[in-house]
């Protein structure tokens, strides 16, 4: 019965990890199943020094933001950003913010990008908020009209707004979430100009030259006191996204490159080709060892490992791990670990028996006592995996994350693959 | 055989490694990478040449205004310039320098680091280890907590990190002395690979101590024999589980990628290292500290 279930999980794992294949002009491959289950597709996602490209650690200068909005001027930043080098058509680029010691952060990894300075520059471009109007020439009931190229320039920026909030509405006919907006008094007197001239008609806002919350809403009223509200029956998170867009607009901070790694695409290319024939080399050493040493003993320990390797790969899939250089050497790492577990449960169950045990009892003595020995020994690995994890960003992080699922894997197949192999093969009884 | 009679010569094979090394260290230091002390290390390839004098780039690049510019040749047609961290605008106007001068060129790598940055990741880096070695300490004592007489667990607590520095100092020894003479320098990974052979380092010692736990539970022979016994039990799993590890991590350190050639090679000599101090520093170690307990008492009794 567990026998099965290891097999099935096998070929599940084998599914998984299967590359996308073409065999005479058909496509195969896993993502089939997964699109709609997991929602994106299963390709092994590469890190910067395997894909080549660039990372960016930009500190944002604060210093004309007040204290209490720091956090969204970040988030803003963070924001902008990200759009942006969504809009390079950067696959796996990160964008992550992080405050330390008052000091704000973003951290932007593109891998694979091509042009590198054209993505850095734009993403240290601030962003430019704009509120334009109808113009003059374009008749407003014609609904084909409300397209972004007719509106114009009203000369009310982001620099006139002091921030934009998202708040849940107060006005029970239009329920949901409203967007507050509080201009400075320049922007104040602004804005009520604007809102006379075009009351009942809409007034757009656009974001690095792209319109956001699209159709653009009405003026309602002439609004003189720089406390303007959009309501659109938003959902608390369409609001919050919002107000985000429209204060980096508010508060924009200058980044500056604080440090950076960029990585040309052959070395990448070339440390992928590396990595996997040193891996091969490693492991194949090892299971060479393990026959040569352990005879039959060996042969269950190699497909145990084997197995292991699989479901490994399949979690990295699945999570999905981003792979680099580090990362390859903590799981190959990891290897040796899982080898461990079968040494110790091997040379356990061969001392049992040269104290004359029967093979079935010193399986079993072999297993119990070796269990204590793995399950403390992986315990100090994990803490100092947890440290890395911790202490670390990109690289050590990937080390540390593959070394971590390498060894709690590991202990799960010893225990269950190991020992079900053994038990059916070795003492040939179920 | 009785290794623990052998156990002073094991110490002094120790010794033979750690003397060398913590000399290293304390004349010469590490050599500290970018990493730790800010900086700009570019890789630059120059396409369309077939050899690059490197004494014509510096002095390219010291007209230019780059600070302190230092030049090396990584191929024929390839050099790594170390600087000053540079900004972004002033490496575009240095390439567009070389572009003039050596045609078309290509970044291989590019690596700037910041000050402040560089000064956080050594504070967080000494964190790390700190609380690696503390968080080990905790989770032996509480481990081993019922380890029956003779010994305490306090023993195989302070066995257990006398092992785990020894592995340490071998590690920052080894790169001292490596990086005094072959320009080796450490980088995050350095301190990655240290935190990692700690973890292993315990690893291993766990294993032995389990055995001697299990072993002084049901036998009544002297302290020094179950040691040994229990050493010996454990030999070839402690030997056969290194060896593994050691055929991975060299093939990756012989065939891997280049940028973690010296990651692996921490980690190599980590775990050698922590292979022999599980084997003969700490268990032997749980001997003389007996010994000595006993020495103690009789003087007090």
């Amino acid at each position: 019965m567990l026998f099965a279930l290891i097999i099935l999980l096998t070929l599940s794992v084998l599914f998984i990890d299967l590359p996308k294949i073409t065999i005479f002009g058909r496509s195969f491959s896993h993502p089939n199943l997964s699109k709609s289950f997991i929602k994106r597709d299963l390709e092994p996602k590469l890190g910067l020094d395997l894909a080549g490209g660039v990372q960016l650690v930009m500190s944002a200068d604060m210093s004309s933001i007040p204290q209490e909005d720091r956090d969204n001027a970040l988030a803003s930043a963070q924001d902008i950003v990200e759009r942006r080098v969504n809009s390079l058509g950067v696959a796996e680029a990160v964008v992550q913010a992080s405050k330390s010691n008052d000091k704000y952060r973003l951290i932007c990894e593109l891998p694979g990008v091509s042009d590198v300075d054209q993505a850095i520059s734009s993403c240290q471009r601030s962003a430019h908020l704009e509120f334009r109007q109808l113009k003059k020439d374009v008749a407003l009931e014609a609904t084909a009209s409300v397209l972004p190229e007719n509106f114009e320039n009203t000369g009310l920026t982001g620099k006139d707004l002091k921030r934009a909030q998202a708040e849940p509405s107060k006005d029970p006919t239009n329920p949901g979430y409203v967007v507050s907006l509080q201009f400075l008094p320049d922007g104040a007197k602004k804005f009520e100009e604007i809102t006379k001239n075009n009351l009942q008609k809409p007034l757009a806002m656009f974001l690095d030259a792209e319109p956001i919350s699209w159709p653009p809403p009405t003026v309602q009223t002439v609004i003189s006191d720089g406390n303007a509200q959009i309501s659109g029956r938003f959902t608390s998170k369409e609001a919050r996204n919002l107000a985000i867009q429209l204060n980096a607009g508010a508060l924009p901070v200058p980044l500056k490159i604080e440090s950076q790694t960029r990585i040309g695409p052959s070395i990448g290319q070339e440390s992928i080709q590396r990595s996997i024939v040193a891996s091969i080399i490693g492991l194949a050493t090892v299971a060479v060892f393990m026959l040569f040493y352990y005879r039959l003993l060996g042969i269950f320990a190699v497909i145990a490992l084997s197995i292991y390797t699989l479901i490994v790969f399949a979690i990295f899939k699945i999570i999905p791990v981003t792979l680099t250089l580090a990362g390859i050497a903590g799981f190959v790492l990891s290897v040796g670990m899982a080898v461990d577990a079968n040494i110790l449960i091997f040379e356990r169950i061969k001392e049992e028996r040269k104290w004359g045990k029967p093979k079935i009892e010193s399986f079993f003595s072999g297993f119990d006592r070796a269990w204590t020995s793995i399950r403390d020994s992986n315990v100090s690995s994990l803490i100092t995996t947890a440290i890395l994890f911790n202490f670390g960003t990109g690289a050590i992080r990937g080390f540390a994350l593959t070394l971590a699922i390498g060894i709690l894997v590991s202990m799960f197949t010893a225990i269950t693959v190991s020992r079900n192999l053994l038990r059916l093969f070795w003492i040939g009884k179920v | 055989m009785n290794l623990i009679k052998y156990r002073n010569l094991f110490f002094a094979f120790s010794l033979l490694i750690i003397v060398p090394g913590l000399v290293a260290f304390t004349v010469w230091g590490l050599k500290l990478g970018i990493d730790f002390t800010g900086g700009t290390i570019w890789e630059v390839k120059f396409s369309e040449l077939q050899s690059v004098d490197t004494n014509e780039v510096r002095k390219l690049l010291d007209e230019n205004g780059a600070q302190s510019a230092q030049v090396a040749a990584t191929s024929q047609n390839s050099t790594l310039i170390r600087m000053k961290a540079t900004d972004e605008n002033k490496i575009n106007e240095l390439k567009s320098k070389l572009n003039e001068k050596f045609k078309k060129t290509e970044i291989i790598r590019l690596d700037t680091v910041g000050p402040t940055i560089s000064k956080e990741l050594t504070n967080k880096a000494m964190l790390a280890v700190a609380v690696a070695i503390v968080g080990i300490v905790l989770y032996i004592t509480w481990s081993f907590r019922s380890i029956p007489k003779p010994t305490s667990s306090l023993a195989f607590g302070f066995c257990t990190v006398f092992a785990l520095v020894h592995d340490v100092i071998v590690v920052v020894g080894i790169f001292a002395i490596l990086g005094h003479f072959f320009a080796i320098e450490v980088d995050s990974l350095f301190i990655t690979a240290l935190l990692t052979v700690i973890g292993f380092s315990v690893h291993d010692t766990i294993v032995v101590f389990d055995r001697i736990r299990e072993n002084l539970k049901k036998s009544n022979l002297p302290f020094e024999e179950v040691i040994n016994g229990s050493l010996l039990q454990t030999m070839s799993r402690s030997l056969n589980t290194s060896l593994t590890a050691v055929f991975v991590l060299l093939a990756l350190f012989l065939f891997g990628g280049e940028s973690i050639k010296y990651f692996v090679l921490a980690l190599l000599v980590g775990i050698i290292s922590g292979t022999y101090s599980s084997i003969f520093n700490a268990a032997p170690l749980l001997v003389t500290w007996n010994n000595q307990r006993a020495r103690l008492q009789r003087r007090k009794g």
